[in-house]
């Protein structure tokens, strides 16, 4: 019974929000806003379920780690800033968490997208017993990076045989590459089509198996 | 001295028995008569007294498990370069591994007492190497200075557990204050941020330095233009991730500036947010922006509001201001993910003006075929330098320019020797390469 409630809802619900490839209309305004809602209700149960509770009342009131209330506290200045005149104190904890999100951030942006990348392109073209395709690639990876870290020089005039030619070549690369990027999407956003298709199709209507 | 000769050969008939009865047929089995099976069963030194002759009862009955050989002993190492929360733990495996499908591996704290004081911390599959790090679950974590006692058992397909000796750690957990295989991130790091601010310096100093133009970037005061004389409002989208993400906080940036010039235009502004954080630090931005443009009456407090932090319930609640709104310019900016596209599109649809820009490679595809402009990856982050036209900022750039020089000579340097090493059959390139090589898990 209540599966069945289930799946007509969903289904509904589903139509609702593709009415919108026709045009913006009540039925798509109500379907919006119930999502909107609903999920931002259900975030809320959610959060205090695996953070507040576990992490922080429980820690706190069943585990005597009182230290747990500094943070505990940094959060609850969010809340001043329903308190004009103290609104100020909400600034403590952005700052806390801007601070420490870069100073965690930094190192492991260094390393995942400068030092790992470039480990990944010292590479040598050809070595012995290497299949032509493995040179060829090396090759493209290889005069295609440096290609593309030219096209991103900002502080010189894209002109001249070096940073003209080298950022026109940058160009083409990354574009190449989101091409490649694009189709790849795409299908994995036409499987998504597709199972709900077949969500529509089998469990609602019961056309297909 | 009779006695004992008589009693040789009804011990060898007792003997003889289990194994004649088996070879009679299928239709007597034997069975061990303690449950508690230990090695002893499996080196054949069974006794006639632990056996019994069992009638079968319709089927083949198979012989039941004699029992797993047990591991041996554990052995306890402090791991370097942590925070002291995890050890290495290597144990010797059964020395017979026939029948083990897994090891389970127990820890407790010494001086703890019961046997529902043992967690599972881990299951090595029997093919797999007899070591593991221990800490990784946050479920029972390694504190620091406390001593820990582990055992491991055998375990068969069946699930059934035989336990090798209880061993107490030898160490405990240290932590330390330097992760030595970060060396070659901090050398980097500090070599990357000395170049910023060598450059930062210059500008400060007064060095007048280029940048080149950027579409995208030259369209945002058009786009604002725009929907000033169309008295539409412009809808400012900082993306779906959170403060610490660089793409975020250059939208955030960005979105300063853009306000600034907003509310010098009285244009109306709409910054719907996914993130509760991000949509504070946008709000303060916001009206910090109004202010400096001395038009503090002027900010709506309604115009910066957080939405909804579920993915597509924030796209569905976008899209609907897209279209009942219509404002002129649509901004994304920031970090995206799958809804990109959905954004996009329907901001084609209500006949936006539309610039993007995000470093999520997967992302960017959808936005430059959607968009009118879009900002490339680092084009993000250098954009509120272009639109801020701070000497400073624009040193930060030129910083960032000679940290991509140095990467593109070492490519190039690579490139050289391994045509050396190929022609002068050296192996240079394995210099270079040890040079920049960091570990991948720490």
């Amino acid at each position: 019974m209540y599966d069945t409630i289930g799946i007509w809802v969903g289904a509904l619900f589903t139509l609702a929000i593709y009415s919108f490839l026709y045009k913006e209309n009540p039925v798509y305004r109500l379907a919006e806003h119930l999502v909107v809602g609903i999920s931002m209700g259900y975030i809320i149960v959610l959060i205090y379920n695996t953070v507040i509770l576990p992490k922080l009342l429980e820690p706190i009131f069943g585990g005597n780690h009182w230290l747990l209330i500094i943070p505990g506290l940094l959060g609850l200045l969010y809340i001043t800033r329903f308190i004009p005149s103290i609104a100020w104190l909400s600034r403590y904890p952005i700052a806390f968490v801007m601070g420490t999100g870069m100073g965690i951030g930094f190192p492991l942006t260094m390393k995942a997208y400068v030092l790992r990348q470039l480990e990944a392109a010292v590479i040598p073209l050809y070595s012995s017993g290497m299949p032509w395709h493995e040179v060829l690639g090396n090759i493209v990876m290889i005069f295609g990076t440096l290609a593309a870290l030219i096209y991103f020089f900002f502080s010189k005039p894209h002109k001249g045989l070096f940073f003209g030619t080298g950022s026109k070549i940058g160009i083409w690369v990354i574009m190449l590459g989101f091409g490649a990027t694009f189709g790849f999407t795409v299908m994995g956003r036409i499987s998504l089509l597709i199972g709900r298709i077949q969500y529509l199709m089998g469990d609602w209507l019961h056309i297909i198996e | 001295m009779r006695k004992n000769w008589i009693g040789i050969p009804a011990i060898m008939i007792l003997l003889l028995l289990p194994s004649l009865s088996v070879a009679q047929g299928d239709d007597e089995i034997l069975t061990p008569v303690d449950d508690n099976l230990s090695a002893t069963v499996a080196d054949n030194s069974v006794t006639p007294d632990e056996t019994e002759l069992r009638p079968a009862a319709g089927e083949q009955l198979e012989e039941p498990d004699p029992g797993l050989d047990i591991p041996g002993i554990v052995t306890v190492q402090n791991k370097p370069n942590d925070a002291g929360d995890q050890l290495i733990v290597s144990f010797e495996p059964a020395v017979n591994s026939e029948g083990i499908v897994t090891y389970n591996i127990y820890r407790h704290i010494a001086e703890e007492e019961g046997e529902d004081t043992w967690n599972l911390v881990k299951i090595v599959l029997a093919i797999n190497p007899p070591e593991f790090i221990d800490g990784y679950d946050p479920e029972y974590p390694i504190e620091p200075g406390v001593l820990y006692e582990y055992r491991v058992a055998s375990v068969n397909a069946d699930g059934d557990e035989f336990f090798g000796p209880v061993c107490t750690a030898e160490v405990v957990s240290k932590g330390e204050w330097f992760h030595t295989d970060k060396t070659r991130v901090l050398i980097a790091g500090l070599l990357f941020i000395l170049l910023i601010f060598y450059y930062f310096g210059k500008a400060q100093r007064g060095t007048k330095m280029y940048l080149r133009p950027i579409a995208g970037i030259e369209a945002i005061d058009e786009a604002i233009g725009r929907a000033t004389e169309m008295g539409k409002p412009i809808l400012y989208v900082p993306g779906i991730s959170t403060i610490s993400d660089v793409a975020t906080i250059a939208s955030i940036t960005i979105l300063g500036r853009v306000a600034k010039k907003i509310a010098e235009y009285q244009t109306r502004l709409i910054v719907p947010n996914y993130d509760p954080i991000v949509y504070t630090v946008a709000e303060e931005v916001v009206k910090q922006a109004y202010l400096e443009a001395g038009r503090p009456d002027s900010y709506d407090p309604d115009s910066v509001f957080f939405m909804t932090q579920s993915q597509f319930a924030y796209v569905a609640g976008v899209n609907g201001i897209m279209m009942r709104d219509k404002p002129a310019t649509n901004f994304y900016l920031g970090m995206f993910y799958a809804e990109s596209l959905i954004l996009a599109e329907t901001g084609s649809l209500s006949g936006a003006i539309q610039i993007a820009g995000t470093d999520a490679v997967t992302q960017l595809p959808f936005f430059i075929t959607t968009c009118d402009y879009t900002l490339i990856g680092e084009e993000l982050y250098a954009a509120s330098a272009y639109l801020g036209h701070e000497p400073k900022q624009i040193g930060a750039v030129k910083g960032q320019d000679a940290c991509k020089a140095i990467i593109m000579s070492l490519i190039t340097l690579a490139l050289v020797l391994g045509i050396l090493d190929l022609v002068a059959n050296t192996h240079t390139l394995n210099w270079l390469r040890d040079l920049v090589t960091v570990s991948i898990v720490e």
